[in-house]
């Protein structure tokens, strides 16, 4: 990505008038907003940074309403400062993926609804998609459209809220957003086995998941990552309890009894569980390095084969999270992505998608960044794109493969 | 009453209607196919029976194939299509006109794979709400969303809608418990969003289309996530001397950190017919009401009944009641989930959903009761409080004419007054046409005119589900019809 000039426009007002513009003028616009993802995705040019930075602040919060407004721009960290101040969170745990795209700036909360940035808690919890309730953006037409709200059931119109989430600034710029924020549980704490197989680890997962225990995050780790972790003792099943501490103690007792049989079994207090699962939703044992990664998303069951099948080929680490269906796979040879191994295996067993987080701009450019859609599923997406921003004016051929060929 | 108007039938169409239903016949077996007069009937209306308009023709097909067929052949000759699941919108959404096929998705009943590792169960659209939870019940596993209509509605025209329910406070809605669906675009092409991952890749037209309101495509089979049942559930009777006090009983529950897996209200009146109904042992010495459920292991539910019941304490609660058995707990529920039915036994009414911010709600409590006695009429309140959905059943007499103007006049007093604080026209039961008009209290028409591009993108020639969501001259405006 190479742009020549960032702007930072200061009023909402603003941002329209130079999305006007540079609809006029055919003028691509690259948006952004800490700047922390601009690696991710396929690399275009754009003739000028739009950034989200200057439109910065939380315009709506009162606690007891369980929703928080605040300006796209405004960093996440400021944020998560206020939510914590009144024991509150995202529900969908956000990571902060700094560490594995090598940025420095300061993350905003725009870019958690426009990259959909959801963790371990996405399933219970659901995924940034399903936190977020309202939006106000620019489309590409330089008209600011309000979608949504600040209340948790809405059905009145379309909802391009959900649309507008993880469509990575290529539909609109987001000038505000709404979530909703849940109260902090009282405790927790995560049962770890020891020392299963990915196969095996799939199916006490799936075991754990099956019971009245309200797991809240379902995560296993191999061996090497596991010891990345701080986890020593082999592979590590990760089963999180949270919530009040009564039921916390009680459900780890039901969660032990139903797996019984299973491996080596010890359980981690608050103190040790937080940071963990921290690490997980940061993607942290990937950090640093330029060594392809892969984000598959996948059944929960599907998870490991598909993970065996292409490591088998490739070399590579990798972990798993939501239950197994979130698996983070990291290629040993930093030339080669395998796009092709990598989407062939996912349709041989049972489908889902996969998104080449991190490669060299070299990869992106020669191979899709994001999954391949079928014919009939990218003409309708387009047509929709371009119902929203005709022109082609934000991130243009950011989220889909032009082929391979350089960008004039 | 101010009738609410639909585009003009198109004449063509109307005079083409034997050559239109002999096309038909050639597409789906002949008991799929509805086209004598008197089998229309069942067909003219929905939940929302104000209004009432006979179809052309109604196809109810058994396969996707089926359903691409009739797609293909309504777009090619310009037909307008109106979907329907099991007719139980109350905002008119599957209400036809003379010029439209309906495509019903009743007999589309197959539940094709229940799958627990992964915990999903892929449907076809006709299949109802309650059923997934009744097929897999018995092995430790539910479907969240619960509308109370769930006995009856579809799978299908619950992801028109995006249908909510009493439980959704923790377990969210039907667009949060939806992995993918098998959609028919106007044209007859077939696409599949999603599947049985967490999140589908490129744009989320998954999310687009749920709540869509059947203008963007006729949904086949959907896969949809299956949780694992709660140990035990119990809801707990709160009792309380004003509608207000309750109202700021559960804004507190809320903000110390407790979601329970519902927070229902009901004020005086709905209490009494309710419990006229279902006798499910409510309190009658009340003015208001909550229905608060709790899960887990007795224990669990225990410690946690004890921190509400705490709170309630607090705001001077009167009455305590919690369900003994099984049968009592399911008694409270009937009595709720069968509100609506129930008013429809002491007079006709009509039935409000906006939503609005938890710290709002006895606000909008106090300003709904003053608009109703400004138009000397009564209200039964009854919603889901814990996320602000309120249910204002506005009753009235349908026989009086000048009485049925002043009831709508309330309603849409009533909705603006939602939307004035923050909230919306609609939390759960879609705009269909009784909300159409007042889109641009919520909306700009930039906003609106967004929507309606995005909508064209699925259906450019406004074929489905025509006079619905948008304000009709908006709608006339950007396709040319009258």
């Amino acid at each position: 990505m190479t742009a020549n000039d960032t702007i930072a426009p200061a009023s909402e007002e603003e941002a329209a008038e130079i999305v006007r513009q540079a609809a006029a003028n055919g003028t691509a616009l690259e948006i952004a907003g800490g700047g922390t993802k601009r690696g991710i995705g396929q690399p275009f040019e754009a003739g000028r940074t739009l950034s989200a930075a200057g439109l910065s602040g939380i315009t709506q919060y009162n606690p007891a309403e369980l929703v928080l407004t605040a300006r796209a721009g405004t960093p996440v960290a400021e944020i998560e400062a206020a939510l914590a101040e009144n024991n509150q969170m995202f529900a969908f745990e956000p990571g902060d993926w700094r560490g594995l795209t090598g940025a420095n700036g300061a993350p905003t909360v725009g870019a958690l609804a426009a990259a959909n940035i959801s963790g371990s808690r996405r399933i219970v919890a659901g995924a940034a998609r399903d936190g977020l309730l309202g939006v106000r953006f620019v489309n590409g037409s330089g008209e600011v459209i309000k979608n949504g709200g600040r209340v948790m059931k809405n059905v009145t119109g379309l909802d391009l809220v959900k649309l507008m989430a993880g469509s990575w600034g290529t539909l609109g710029l987001l000038t505000e957003v709404s979530f909703k924020v849940l109260p902090r549980p009282e405790a927790e704490t995560t049962l770890v086995i020891h020392g299963a197989s990915d196969g095996d680890a799939a199916n006490l997962m799936a075991a754990a998941m099956g019971t009245s225990a309200e797991v809240s995050g379902a995560a296993h780790l191999p061996e090497s990552v596991a010891k990345r972790a701080g986890l020593d003792g082999g592979a590590a099943t990760l089963l999180r309890l949270e919530g009040f501490a009564e039921s916390v103690a009680a459900r780890l007792e039901r969660l032990r009894s139903a797996l019984t049989g299973a491996p080596e079994l010890s359980a981690l207090d608050d103190a040790r569980s937080k940071p963990l699962w921290k690490q997980l939703g940061d993607v942290a044992p990937f950090a640093g390095g330029m060594k392809p990664l892969w984000r598959i998303s996948v059944a929960p069951m599907a998870g490991h084969d598909v993970a065996a099948i292409i490591m088998r080929r490739t070399g590579g680490e990798a972990f798993y999270d939501w239950q197994g269906g979130l698996v983070w796979l990291q290629l040993d040879d930093e030339t080669e992505a395998a796009a092709a191994l990598v989407r062939e295996t996912i349709a041989e067993c049972g489908g889902g998608h996969a998104t080449l987080i991190r490669a060299s701009d070299d990869i992106r450019r020669a191979v899709p960044v994001f999954q391949p859609q079928a014919p009939a599923v990218a003409a309708l997406s387009e047509r929709v794109r371009a119902s929203l921003d005709p022109a082609g004016v934000f991130n243009p051929g950011r989220m889909v493969w032009n082929g391979g060929r350089k960008a004039a | 009453m101010n009738q609410i108007r639909f585009l003009e039938p198109r004449a063509d169409i109307i005079a083409g209607r034997d050559e239109i239903r002999a096309g038909l016949a050639g597409l789906v077996p002949a008991d799929c196919l509805v086209t004598e007069e008197r089998e229309l009937v069942p067909f003219e209306t929905d939940a929302f029976t104000a209004y009432r308009r006979v179809p052309l023709a109604v196809v109810l097909p058994e396969t996707t194939e089926q359903v691409a067929a009739v797609m293909r052949f309504c777009s090619e000759n310009g037909v307008p299509v109106v979907p329907r699941g099991a007719g139980t919108s109350l905002a008119g959404g599957a209400i036809p006109q003379e010029d439209a096929v309906v495509i019903g998705v009743s007999k589309m009943t197959r539940l094709l794979e229940v799958d627990y590792e992964n915990r999903t169960a892929k449907v076809q659209a006709g299949v109802t709400n309650l059923r997934i939870s009744d097929e897999v019940s018995a092995d430790g596993f539910f479907y969240a969303p619960d509308p109370s209509s769930q006995l009856a509605c579809t799978i299908g025209g619950n992801i028109g809608m995006n249908s909510g329910g009493a439980h959704c406070l923790k377990y969210g809605v039907t667009t949060n418990n939806l992995l993918g669906v098998t959609m028919v675009l106007h044209d007859g092409t077939v696409v599949e969003l999603g599947g049985k991952a967490l999140d589908a890749e490129g744009l989320d037209l998954l999310g687009l289309v749920c709540g869509s309101e059947g203008q963007l495509g006729i949904v086949t089979e959907a896969v949809v996530r299956l949780l694992a049942k709660p140990e035990g559930a119990r809801p707990v009777l709160f009792g309380f001397d004003s509608s207000e006090v309750a109202g700021a009983c559960v804004a507190d529950i809320i903000g110390e950190g407790i979601i329970p897996v519902a927070i229902e209200f009901m004020d005086k009146e709905a209490i009494d017919i309710c419990e006229a109904f279902a006798h499910a042992g409510y309190p009658m010495d009340v003015q208001a009401l909550l229905i608060v459920e709790v899960e887990g292991s007795d224990d669990e539910m225990d410690a946690t009944l004890k921190k509400i019941i705490e709170i309630a304490r607090r705001h001077n609660v009167k009455r305590i009641k919690e369900s003994q058995s099984a049968l009592e707990a399911a008694t409270i529920w009937k009595g709720r989930k069968s509100a609506f039915g129930a008013t429809g036994r002491v007079a006709d009414y009509i039935c409000m959903d906006g939503t609005v911010p938890l710290g709002q709600l006895s606000h909008v409590l106090r300003e709904t009761s003053s608009i109703i006695d400004k138009y000397g009429l009564r209200v039964a309140n009854v919603f889901h409080a814990g996320d602000g959905n309120m249910h204002p059943l506005i009753l009235y007499n349908v026989n009086d004419p000048a009485e049925a103007e002043k009831a709508e006049a309330a309603g849409m007093e009533i909705l603006k007054l939602c939307v004035d604080a923050g909230g919306c026209l609609t939390g759960e039961h879609g705009v269909g046409i009784e909300k159409r008009d007042l889109m641009l209290h919520q909306f700009t028409e930039t906003d609106l005119n967004q929507q309606m591009r995005v909508r064209a993108a699925f259906d450019p020639a406004w074929l489905l589900n025509p006079s619905k969501v948008f304000p009709l001259d908006l709608e006339m405006r950007g396709t040319g019809r009258s």
